[in-house]
């Protein structure tokens, strides 16, 4: 975990003052709406169909149990009791008054948690690895540069009032579980053949109605340059990204516009002139960074103890295992993934209960540590596996045992036309329904990693271009139409799907879905074959047949 | 529109001088860049203090020889949602030296100030009578700041340091 001081508390506590005298500007009629909007973007606050919507940053992932209580708290005492886990590692309460809402980020600041630049044409929540500091064989924790990111984009006095929004992920594994190549800004943090640590980076990825995988601007910034070399692609992206049309203003149209090479050469003009201002990030500040992080004294432990061995005669038990447990670097301990996908429920949702009793559970069995992913799953990442037995039975008493993570149920969507004002159509009960079909966990495991993303319109909060079955909710003379992609993947892989045909009603996407699963259970060479890969073997055309075939 | 000038409300000694209108025989001037560019010399060998109005997409390298010999540069921010005008400020005061009045025109509101103050403009033309009177307090709003940039401003990062530093020294 990472420790604020006093100064990073003092400026989140500046931070609910100005919001608190804005709101009050706005509310005696001194702002206008339009010059409040800005204002309260920046404090993650949207104007949704029902009510003020209320987004708060979970920086890389990462909460305390105080952390996740005190969110606990704010949804029961300013929302309904519930709040929605996002793709980036944020939190959404849909229900606020916007006159409680400096009450309710002053009851977060207490935790050391924000909602600074969770929205508006600024830089975003910097997102990482949910497994960062506990995956084998990762490079070295993410969440030292994720927070070093974090601090430097945080009220930046140049880049507030970019062209649009601006993301930034990073990872420091193989396998990418952070979506780095489709953020504005992807880091890999990796070491080079002298062992020196530094990021390949990329840029200009990115979903949304003009979706690009990320290009790689320069293949190794060493770790001392890495402040100043983001600088430089935001002056120029400040400079010369479009301003005239909304649609065009991201990162990923500059470059696409340009080119990478020009970007990449406007980029390096940039960062020569800049010379010392100041960013280089020497061994010194760097370890300051890092010495505030605490791990815990993990204890020597049996890779597989007796109480492991017992429990694995429990089918349930070992279902649950199969799918939510994962290899941790220490010998003895495990990573859990704790689903929020339940059969017919809106995907990533958690009641204020829930948050109250995992808190506990991570104080219990994780060292007090608790993580959300991209995939809007909770996460507890040093759990000694001779509690897992312990650890289901009392998950499974909250709803949080779903044995379906990376599963066919294990959705991913945005709130869709239940909430969003700019959605065209419903992602929720499409999910819901979906859950229903697939409820059968014997089937679920047969077909195997499959991961739906689900957006109810074309801004892709749900990611659909890189899901393995993408679902894009769209308008077709008012009634809710979905066009569906496959074979899309947001990991190291990154690619968009391709749509297999005309979009379909509402009515009967839970139907093409089955079909395209049915077509892929017959077509697979051999049951290890993961869906994405065989529709990368066989191309778009059999899953297409089998759909359009009969309708 | 009310004026601020380090931290007061003050008079506004440069005239606005807009394309075609004529020149006033002395006095302090603000004069819009295309108009400047066509006869710099001139401009600046009049009597009175010349200051030249940029537009937030114009090429700054056209306006750096004549830094040293302008009194005032005003940048524009035609909304408050443009932001390119900060980086032009930081540019001109941390890459070019630019050491005269560095002004903020257009929709400058009092929720701006901080990030404008830290980027390098010491003058900013208020759009409204009540911003430009909470000038002072807003300006105090923050004292933690993240990024290093002209202003001088210690950053977070360097009091930590600092800290250290003391911390191990009395050991």
């Amino acid at each position: 975990m990472y420790a604020y001081d006093e100064l990073d508390r003092t400026l989140i506590n500046e931070r609910v003052s100005e919001f608190r005298d804005q709101v009050k500007r706005r509310l005696s009629g001194e702002l206008t709406e339009d010059e409040f909007k800005m204002l309260r973007l920046q404090n993650g606050v949207y104007l949704q169909l029902h009510a003020y919507m209320f987004r708060v940053a979970i920086p890389y992932g990462t909460l305390s149990s105080k952390q996740l209580r005190a969110l606990a708290r704010v949804g029961r005492r300013y929302d309904r009791g519930y709040g929605h886990f996002t793709t980036r590692q944020n939190i959404q309460f849909n229900w606020i008054k916007l006159a409680e809402l400096p009450d309710a980020l002053a009851d977060l600041a207490e935790v050391g948690i924000h909602a600074m630049q969770t929205s508006g044409n600024n830089m975003r929540n910097v997102t990482s690895d949910q497994w960062a500091g506990v995956a084998p064989g990762e490079v070295e924790d993410p969440r030292i540069w994720s927070e070093i990111l974090r601090q430097h984009t945080t009220l930046h006095p140049e880049f507030s009032f970019l062209p649009r929004k601006f993301k930034i992920a990073i990872t420091a594994s193989e396998h990418d579980r952070a979506a780095i190549k489709v953020h504005d800004i992807g880091l890999r943090l990796y070491k080079n053949a002298e062992g020196e640590t530094g990021f390949e980076v990329l840029v200009g990825g990115g979903l949304g109605r003009t979706p690009f995988i990320g290009k790689t601007i320069k293949p190794f910034v060493h770790g001392r340059d890495i402040l100043s070399y983001v600088e430089a692609i935001l002056r120029v992206y400040n400079q010369y990204g479009r301003r005239d049309n909304i649609y065009k203003a991201r990162i990923k149209i500059l470059v696409h516009e340009l080119g990478i090479e020009k970007f990449a050469r406007e980029v390096d003009d940039e960062w020569k002139q800049m010379g010392d201002v100041g960013l280089t990030l020497d061994h010194s500040v760097i370890e300051e960074v890092r010495s505030r992080f605490s791990y815990p004294a993990y204890e020597k432990l049996p890779h597989m103890p007796d109480e492991l061995k017992q429990a694995a005669h429990d089918p349930l038990f070992e279902r649950w295992r199969r799918n939510s447990v994962f290899p941790h670097k220490v010998q003895g301990y495990s990573i859990v993934t704790l689903s929020l996908k339940p059969v017919g429920a809106p995907p990533g949702d958690a009641t204020s209960d829930q948050m109250d009793a995992v808190a506990d559970l991570a104080d219990r069995y994780s060292f007090g540590e608790i993580r959300v992913g991209h995939e809007q799953n909770l996460c507890l990442p040093h759990v000694a596996k001779r509690d897992l037995p312990q650890l289901w039975k009392a998950l499974d008493r909250i709803g949080l045992a779903t044995p379906n993570v990376n599963l066919v149920t294990d959705i991913i969507a945005c709130p869709g036309l239940d909430y969003c004002s700019l959605a065209n159509a419903r992602s929720i009960p499409i999910a819901q329904e979906l859950t229903r079909r697939f409820a059968n966990h014997d089937t679920a495991e047969l077909i195997g990693r499959l991961h739906i993303n689900i957006s109810g319109c074309i801004n892709a909060c749900g990611h659909h271009h890189v899901g393995h079955i993408g679902i894009l909710g769209v308008e077709k003379n008012g009634e809710e139409y979905y066009q569906i992609t496959i074979g899309g993947r947001a990991d190291e892989g990154a690619q968009m799907g391709t749509l297999i045909g005309p979009a379909i009603p509402y009515a009967e996407v839970a139907d093409v879905i089955e079909d395209i699963v049915e077509a892929y259970l017959a077509l697979r060479d051999r049951p290890e074959e993961l869906f994405v890969d065989a529709v990368k073997r066989l191309g778009v055309e059999p899953f297409k047949e089998r759909v359009y075939a009969t309708r | 529109m009310p004026l601020v000038k380090q931290g007061r409300i003050t008079t506004d000694l440069f005239a606005h001088v807009a394309d075609g209108a004529e020149l006033p025989g002395d006095g302090a001037i603000l004069i819009p860049a295309a108009r400047f560019l066509e006869d710099p010399e001139t401009l600046l060998k009049r009597a009175g203090k010349v200051g030249v109005i940029w537009p937030n997409n114009r090429d700054l390298d056209e306006l750096v020889p004549y830094l040293g010999r302008l009194a005032a540069v005003a940048l524009v921010f035609p909304s408050f949602r443009d932001g390119r005008a900060y980086s032009q400020a930081r540019l001109l005061r941390e890459r070019h030296g630019f050491d005269g009045e560095l002004r903020a025109t257009g929709q400058v509101l009092r929720d701006q100030f901080v990030f404008m103050l830290r980027a390098g403009f010491d003058t900013f033309e208020v759009r409204k009578d009540s911003d430009a009177e909470a000038f002072a307090s807003t300006a105090k709003s923050y004292s933690v700041f993240y990024q290093p940039t002209g202003d001088g401003r210690l950053t977070a990062l360097h009091r930590r340091m600092q800290l250290r530093h003391s911390e191990s020294a009395g050991q």
